[in-house]
């Protein structure tokens, strides 16, 4: 049977891995991931979940066990959030050059120094290099999604490669929202049993990743480009697929709203989005001709998708919880590269708002569309990249 | 053990090695002198086989250690733990 | 007990491989085949067994081999050893195979966190006193006086007791070996696959590349390192330290040879002067005063909680 339960997303991360069923979860607890750690414990002690739960110490530690679990077998999951994300840094990269198919909660919140707890997009997004996918999540529901539909991408032979699911600290992982979780009998169906694209069998003796010399390693590089750019086919496919099963879609790679007959879209991610949603509502109502994008697939990046909006609209302001020090905002910039060698792409303005958790409200989202729109009219971004609410 | 692949549809995904003897080439160029047994003196205690870091003696069915010359680096180990010397190394000559 | 005609011939690490000539982990592993054979999932760091694999698309190892980050080997047997209970695959052995910069000094958290968790799994230490496969830096289980590339004038700090911090962790099993005993070193590996928990076994593997000696001598030098007593070789079963032969009958002082003997035949240790030697020496026989009192301990410091 279905339930609709309330329930934070951290707790909604912990139903999504008992759902799918994964057989070994490694995790080190960090605020605002913490809940989804618990959760678990929780599952595991009650009988709900019946896996190997290692309370592993360090989150460089939890990574590696999943790489370890992944490679002799078995579905895996962890989760973690800012510092701990950045001290797996170099386990992330082992684990897409693995080719292993784990799938990860990144609850997001800012880095330091200095210490915060609140959230941005800072931590997930400096590693977009390390050849994990990543999805961000506008509300509970989409986290629930999001994960069974990660595993079905990642065990996918045609990608095999680690993604993460990113949702911000607090505005989700500690909110209540109504979620419905679907039949257990309906996600083993639409999710079948782990599957990955090597396995360590003392049958079948061989080294997995020893050295590899300049003859070879670009080749298994490329490999990797390959499986995210099938990522970037199926993504939608399995949206879809997942919303005729369980009726819930999100959007594939961008979710759009109001994009058609509009003068500006406004590129969001994570919450932003939703926030986007009301202020194009209240803007159209005022007769300016605004639409939203939310950004819910960064890697792999949806530079077609972006492309094709960019025939619709004469400009794009993108919001950025992130800046990358003495550039801009990553959207922003992947936004601008995708476009570049187009004709006649639209002006692209970034903002940066809501770091370290300033709040980022439908209203201040109107007033980073009303000073787009003044630019527009006059035919030119007056700034690459604009602050927003920052105190004088 | 599969083929070595030669384009890159051929390859694994991931780097996947399978156990092949010789991996580095025939390693027993490496050496500079080479152990030579004197089988007369030889009592088959098995030591020098147990001590070779390379797996280039092997145990014969009368326990007798037979060097395999290709992969021998001609370390020395087996002629210094002889307990009879009945392994001398000599000079390879040029 | 075993003999040495009973060691099996089936070896599984495979002749033509990278290891320096006379390399005294070599020799550690092909005895690790021998007392466990081939149902085993060996976990290898960063380290001097990284290249000797030799590369891609070779390797010359006959079991299954996961590489892995260089401070992580017992976190990545953590996530392995997890995965085959779920899988209900028994009669595999996990095995960590480390060198000592990957135990004592970066892979130390995981190791402690494995340990402490109870992790089923054997770890191995295979020390060769230094960073060797980065080239001979100085590692925490270099000893005092050794040159390295990076303490070339001879370390000044002491080597980090690495046995008995393990031991405190109260594992079931905790061991030091040295090839140049093999029958001791096959008979420790299979008495630590039949124990449940996390198992520690500390090699000395002597060196001539980081070492400074004739490459013949590998199987010597180990001889004279328990012979001096700089090694002992020892167990803590459950908490019950006892030393094995021929360690056991070394806690007479004169039974031990001078350490002099061990140090004069290694280069890196050209430049220890009288002093150091007699430091040294006095060190040894400082750490024998602390086995007789172990040995003869009645009470267990080390039992397993």
């Amino acid at each position: 049977m279905a339930q609709m339960i309330i329930d934070t997303a951290n707790h909604i991360a912990g139903y999504a891995a008992k759902a799918a069923r994964v057989k070994v979860v490694a995790a080190y607890p960090i605020t605002p991931q913490t809940t989804i750690v618990e959760k678990i414990a929780e599952f595991v002690e009650s009988g709900k979940m019946d896996i190997e739960y290692i309370r592993v110490e360090s989150e460089h530690s939890a990574m590696v066990a999943c790489i370890g679990a992944a490679a002799a077998g078995v579905r895996t999951f962890t989760a973690t959030s800012s510092h701990g994300l950045a001290l797996m840094h170099e386990a992330l990269h082992w684990a897409s050059g693995s080719r292993l198919p784990i799938v990860m909660a990144v609850v997001n919140r800012a880095m330091g120094a200095p210490w915060s707890i609140w959230p941005d997009f800072s931590d997930s997004l400096s590693q977009r290099d390390t050849g994990w996918m990543q999805f961000y999540c506008a509300d509970n529901q989409e986290v629930f999604d999001t994960i069974i539909q990660a595993y079905k991408l990642c065990e996918d032979e045609r990608v095999f490669l680690p993604a993460m699911v990113c949702l911000e600290g607090f505005i989700l992982s500690h909110t209540y929202m109504p979620v419905k979780i679907p039949e257990q009998k309906k996600v083993d169906d639409f999710l079948p049993p782990y599957k990955s694209g090597w396995i360590l069998d003392t049958n079948s003796p061989f080294s997995h990743s020893n050295l590899v010399s300049p003859e070879w390693y670009m080749e298994f590089r490329y490999m990797i480009q390959e499986a995210m750019e099938n990522a970037k086919r199926l993504i939608p496919v399995i949206d879809k697929k997942y919303g005729e099963t369980f009726g819930f879609k999100h959007g594939g790679l961008v979710e759009k709203y109001k994009c058609e007959d509009t003068d500006l879209i406004l590129l969001t991610m994570g919450t932003m989005g939703s926030e986007a949603k009301i202020a194009v509502e209240n803007m159209r109502k005022d007769g300016l001709k605004v639409g939203s994008a939310r950004v819910r697939v960064f890697r792999p990046f949806p530079t077609e998708e972006i492309v094709k909006l960019a025939e619709q609209a004469q400009m794009f302001t993108a919001i950025d919880r992130h800046i990358s020090f003495g550039m801009e905002g990553f959207l922003a910039t992947e936004i601008k590269a995708s476009l570049l060698n187009q004709k006649d792409p639209p002006l692209v303005a970034g903002f940066i708002a809501g770091l370290g958790g300033r709040d980022v409200t439908s209203e201040t989202i109107e007033k980073i569309a009303k000073k787009s729109l003044k630019w527009m009219r006059g035919g030119k971004v007056e700034r690459e990249t604009e602050w927003v609410d920052l105190r004088e | 053990m599969s083929s070595i692949p030669k384009t890159r549809k051929e390859m694994p995904l991931t780097p996947i090695s399978y156990p092949t003897v010789g991996s580095m080439g025939k390693t027993g160029s490496w050496r500079t002198f080479r152990p030579e047994v004197d089988y007369s003196k030889c009592t088959r205690c098995m030591l020098c086989w147990v001590y070779c870091p390379d797996a280039a003696i092997t145990r014969q069915e009368d326990d007798s250690p037979k060097i395999d010359y290709d992969y021998c680096k001609g370390c020395g180990i087996c002629a210094n733990e002889c307990p009879v010397k009945a392994i001398a190394m000599h000079r390879e000559e040029e | 007990m075993v003999t040495i005609k009973e060691l099996p011939k089936e070896e599984y690490l495979l002749k033509g491989h990278a290891a320096c000539a006379g390399c005294g982990s070599a020799i550690s592993l092909r005895l690790l085949f021998k007392a466990l054979g081939n149902k085993i999932v060996l976990i290898v760091p960063a380290c001097c067994t990284t290249v000797i694999q030799g590369p891609y698309p070779y390797t010359s190892f006959e079991v299954p081999l996961q590489n892995i980050l260089f401070e992580s080997t017992a976190a990545a047997a953590s996530g392995i050893v997890a995965a085959l209970r779920q899988r209900n695959l028994k009669g595999i052995t996990v095995v960590g195979w480390a060198g000592d910069g990957g135990t004592v000094d970066i892979g130390i958290q995981a190791l402690s966190g494995a340990a402490e968790r109870e992790t089923d799994f054997i770890y191995i230490c295979y020390d060769n006193e230094a960073y060797g496969n980065t080239g001979m830096q100085r590692s925490g289980a270099t000893p005092y006086g050794a040159w390295t590339t990076t303490t070339p004038s001879g370390k000044r700090e002491r080597k980090k007791d690495m046995p008995l911090i393990m031991a405190a962790h109260r594992t079931p099993y905790v061991t030091t070996a040295c090839p140049s005993y093999p029958i001791d070193l096959v008979n420790k590996l299979r008495k630590a696959k039949e124990i449940k928990g996390t198992k520690y076994i500390h090699i000395l593997a002597p060196c001539p590349t980081g070492w400074r000696y004739d490459t013949s001598k590998t199987i010597e030098l180990g001889r004279l390192a328990v012979q001096t007593g700089l090694w002992a070789l020892f167990e803590i079963e459950y908490g019950k330290f006892k030393l094995n032969p021929p360690s056991d009958r070394l806690i007479d002082k004169a039974k031990r040879k001078p350490v002099k003997e061990y140090l004069t035949l290694q280069g890196r240790f050209r430049s220890l002067t009288e002093e150091d030697a007699e430091r040294i020496q006095k060190w040894v026989d400082e750490d024998w005063d602390k086995y007789r009192k172990l040995a003869s301990n009645s009470t267990s410091d080390f039992a397993p909680y």
